[in-house]
């Protein structure tokens, strides 16, 4: 069944609503605005014109389409591998993959220098930044690989096309979407990244930017750096647009996994284990050396991880609501009609999430000291900041789900006389509901890893994981800081295992 | 949609814990128990202008391992409470700047003098009395008393014991610049000590010298980090022969890992060198809050007797008030160089920042 977007003007209660979301997500916008236009033109235009800016502009673009690029092409290949080809364990296998997604890139590259000190530059850093995003393309890939059936490829195995052709011209272009969305997140984090590339010494933006904050004590030439950083993702947004293609769903009737041969099987299992083995085994392994070499292993206060763990989790999960319940009207605008201000809002949606977490922090205590200091250092702040912070990464597969749901089963509601609403809330929603959660799992995972805008915004004396992390690696103590680190890798990796097993769309039974 | 009775608990359980979560950061700073000490209200001293409610927020750069033992002490004595938001010195440094004057923060724990000086030239330092100002020596704190230097560090080199002989090293800046050290010498010139570093340089030896001295340090491939942590663990791993940090992080890793598994060593450059300069870390009062009597005391507290001895044997720093012993086997505060100029003076700190630009080290 096809799903062609209409050409009819959506609803104004839609808009709005969408608007309102987009507003809210755009503080951070708004804010870099506003510190960039604090100091005149020529200031900006001589930061801008700087040699080194330039350089590290291109530190920057080079490294996150490197991994951007990468990710799409390895999380597609193991998708692929994991759907298709018949492996013993293979629910486990698609667990695993889902698990580099739990480790934040700042421990991921800890652990690595531990192991192999003398990382650096831009091999290591995009060897490890890809190592922990290509989850995002691996999961939505195969569950849409899942959600498809094989048959078109037989079909086109029959008529003489060898398996990698079939696959890219029947195939491809059902998933392609998803592993797009899942690219432009990629993307997305990578541009925004600061911990790991700090500690692997590949200088981007975001060095520019933390040097602003700390040498120089100039939050407008960080704004000025950080709008760069929105220019860079607002080409890739556009972009990953024109990449989407038509959606395109047959519904699974029987999902094929074909058996291989022995070597190539290992060749499919080693590639598959890549990503946990460098993103997950390797930094884990780091840091037990770093533990057990610890003179001083102070006590273990469990209340104070117990309290940490609740706080965390309590936020994540908080904020994934929110962020899908941010997310859904954009979505669902952006789903049905193709019109090219639908778009343009669409993709501005997105655009925050290539702003680093320092930058958010700080334009919500701007906004919230502005518009509702009551709640300042408040939990509601700090859950609004990261639902602003990740809303993005919920916003994509949020739109492929709405897509994914033929008008056909919609228009039938309303024949048989729903309302708009009722159809919408008992035919549209609980078939999207998988991608929804998908997203909402998404936002949780990063939500537990964030650290630079939880710093700010928590209120005192609450902490979480991250930050209790931070403390103590910050100040050498590596020993104290190992359970934090285990514990946020342990809770992070659940909702990434439930991801693995989420299919994109619910089945249709016949 | 939300049909089954979980779902529907499920979602109440949820906004019941938003709304207790978002209730209790509120009601943390509405729990202050009230009690207004009168203004003639004397400690040894001069009477100093304000009230008390018993309650303080500090922001701290420093580490919650390093000050909040420090801080329950303080309450233990004092009675009065103290609320600190942990973060990174960069980070609370723009957040204070962000809040201006709605800031709920009265006192600033600094890990260097740098965003002191920021804080201090956006206006929103209180000048200290003059009883606290007066404990430190002024060549380690600030020149118009707005802020107050804590506890010293002086910039050290940290070189490979298994490759670099003590001979061999450097005894002076200049030396660092030399030919036998091309590719080995770590920096983080992006970091504020090492930015002191540099202007000692330019204030000792002048303007022209410091000029080539910069140029030679970038033309001998200098390996660049972010900070000075990742420097020493460079070292101890052997990654990189000689690298310059502030001595007390040596201290700190020998504490966890064992002074016989410390592959790294310090060393000093010869007394009056600008690389062996000594740094601050510093606290001020908010000026959005004078008059807060709770705030002089911490700020007091901090320059006492008992901890600034607590600095020196924790974490191996320079005591800056007169009369508290050195931390051993350091050379003595008197030997280090203190170049005569204001550490925090953004203008100073600005014109090295442009210096170390023009020579690509940062920028």
């Amino acid at each position: 069944m096809g799903n062609a977007k209409g050409q009819k003007t959506p609803r104004v209660w839609l808009v709005l609503a969408a608007l309102a979301s987009l507003a809210t997500v755009s503080i951070p916008l708004a804010y870099l605005s506003v510190r960039a236009s604090d100091v005149p033109v020529e200031q900006v235009l001589e930061v801008l014109t700087r040699p080194r800016v330039g350089e590290l502009t291109l530190n920057t673009i080079s490294l996150s389409l490197a991994v951007s690029v990468t990710a799409l092409a390895v999380g597609t290949i193991i998708a692929g591998i994991l759907t298709r080809v018949r492996l013993r364990f293979a629910k486990t296998l698609l667990l695993v993959s889902a698990l580099p997604l739990a480790v934040p890139s700042y421990l991921a590259s800890y652990g690595w220098l531990v192991v192999v000190p003398s990382a650096q530059g831009f091999v290591p850093s995009w060897a490890l930044l890809t190592a922990v995003t290509v989850p995002y393309v691996t999961l939505p890939v195969a569950a849409a690989l899942r959600g498809t059936s094989a048959e078109g490829e037989a079909v086109a195995r029959t008529l003489g096309l060898g398996p990698i052709r079939a696959f890219w011209q029947v195939t491809w272009p059902q998933v392609r979407s998803a592993a797009a969305a899942g690219a432009l997140l990629v993307f997305l984090y990578t541009v925004s990244d600061f911990g790991l590339v700090a500690m692997l010494r590949f200088e981007t933006l975001t060095w520019g930017i933390q040097q602003s904050y700390a040498a120089s004590f100039d939050r407008s030439q960080a704004a000025i750096l950080a709008l760069l950083l929105v220019v860079i993702a607002l080409v890739v947004v556009i972009s990953e647009r024109g990449a989407r293609g038509q959606v395109l769903r047959t519904t699974a009737t029987h999902v094929v996994t074909a058996p291989v041969s022995a070597p190539k099987r290992a060749i499919a299992l080693s590639l598959v284990s890549l990503p946990p083995v460098v993103g997950v085994l390797v930094p884990l392994a780091g840091l037990g050396v770093r533990l057990v070499g610890a003179d001083t292993i102070r006590e273990l206060d469990v209340p104070r991880l117990a309290v940490a763990t609740g706080v965390t989790v309590g936020a994540a999960a908080l904020a994934a609501v929110v962020a899908v319940l941010m997310a859904l009207p954009l979505a669902a605008l952006a789903a049905r009609y193709s019109q090219r201000w639908v778009g343009a809002l669409e993709t501005l949606g997105y655009l925050p999430h290539a702003v680093p977490g320092i930058v958010v922090g700080l334009s919500l205590v701007f906004f919230s000291l502005a518009v509702v200091p009551a709640l300042y250092q408040t939990m509601a702040v700090l859950v609004f900041a990261y639902a602003v912070l990740f809303m993005p990464k919920a916003l994509g597969t949020a739109r492929s789900s709405i897509e994914g749901v033929s008008p056909g089963l919609v228009s039938v509601a309303r024949t048989l006389g729903a309302s708009p609403f009722r159809a919408w809330s008992k035919v549209t929603l609980p078939l999207a509901l998988p991608g929804l959660g998908i997203g909402a799992l998404l936002v949780a995972i990063t939500t537990m890893k964030e650290l630079p805008a939880t710093l700010l915004l928590r209120p005192i004396g609450v902490n979480t994981l991250a930050t209790e992390l931070w403390s103590r690696t910050s100040g050498g103590e590596f020993g104290g800081a190992a359970p934090y680190a285990a514990v946020l890798v342990l809770i992070a990796a659940i909702p990434a295992m439930i991801l693995s097993g989420v299919r994109s769309v619910a089945k249709e039974e016949l | 949609m939300f049909n089954s009775v979980r779902q529907k608990s499920g979602l109440a359980l949820m906004g019941a814990i938003f709304l207790l979560a978002g209730c209790t950061g509120a009601t943390d700073t509405l729990s202050e128990t009230e009690d207004v000490v009168s203004a003639e209200e004397t400690t040894e001293t001069e009477a100093v202008a304000g009230v008390s409610d018993n309650y303080v927020v500090l922001y701290s750069g420093r580490k919650e391992s390093l000050v909040q033992p420090l801080i329950d002490i303080f309450t233990e004595q004092t009675g009065i409470e103290v609320d600190v938001r942990y973060a990174g010195t960069p980070e609370l440094a723009a957040q204070l700047l962000e809040e201006g004057d709605q800031s709920p923060a009265s006192v600033f724990l600094s890990q260097d003098a740098g965003a002191l000086g920021a804080l201090s030239d956006a206006g929103l330092f209180e000048i200290l009395p003059l009883e606290i100002s007066d404990r430190v020596d002024p060549s380690f704190t600030s020149q118009d008393g707005s802020w107050i230097g804590v506890t010293g560090r002086a910039r050290v080199i940290v070189y490979d014991s298994e490759t670099v002989t003590v001979e061999e090293l450097p005894q002076t800046a200049n030396d660092l610049v030399g030919e036998q050290w091309l590719g080995k010498v770590a920096v983080a010139p992006a970091n504020a000590s090492f930015q002191s570093f540099v202007t000692a340089y330019r204030v000792i030896a002048g303007e022209s010298a410091a000029d080539q001295w910069v140029s030679d340090l970038a033309n001998n491939e200098p390996e660049i980090f972010e900070k000075n942590g990742a420097i020493l663990e460079a070292v101890d791993a052997g990654e990189v022969p000689l690298g310059l940090i502030n001595h007390y992080y040596w201290y700190q890793m020998e504490a966890e890992r064992g002074a016989e598994n410390m592959r790294a060593k310090l060393y000093f450059t010869e007394p009056g060198d600008p690389a062996s300069i000594v740094n601050v870390s510093g606290a001020g009062i908010l000026a959005a809050q004078s008059g807060d009597l709770d705030a002089y005391e911490l700020v007091e507290f901090f320059v006492s007797d008992q901890a600034q001895e607590y600095f020196a044997t924790t974490t191996y720093e320079y005591p800056l008030v007169p009369g508290i012993p050195a931390p051993l086997g350091l050379p003595l505060l008197s030997d280090l160089a203190t170049a005569d100029f204001d550490l925090s003076d953004l203008r100073t700190l600005a014109d090295t920042q442009e210096l170390l630009r023009s020579y690509g080290l940062i920028f």
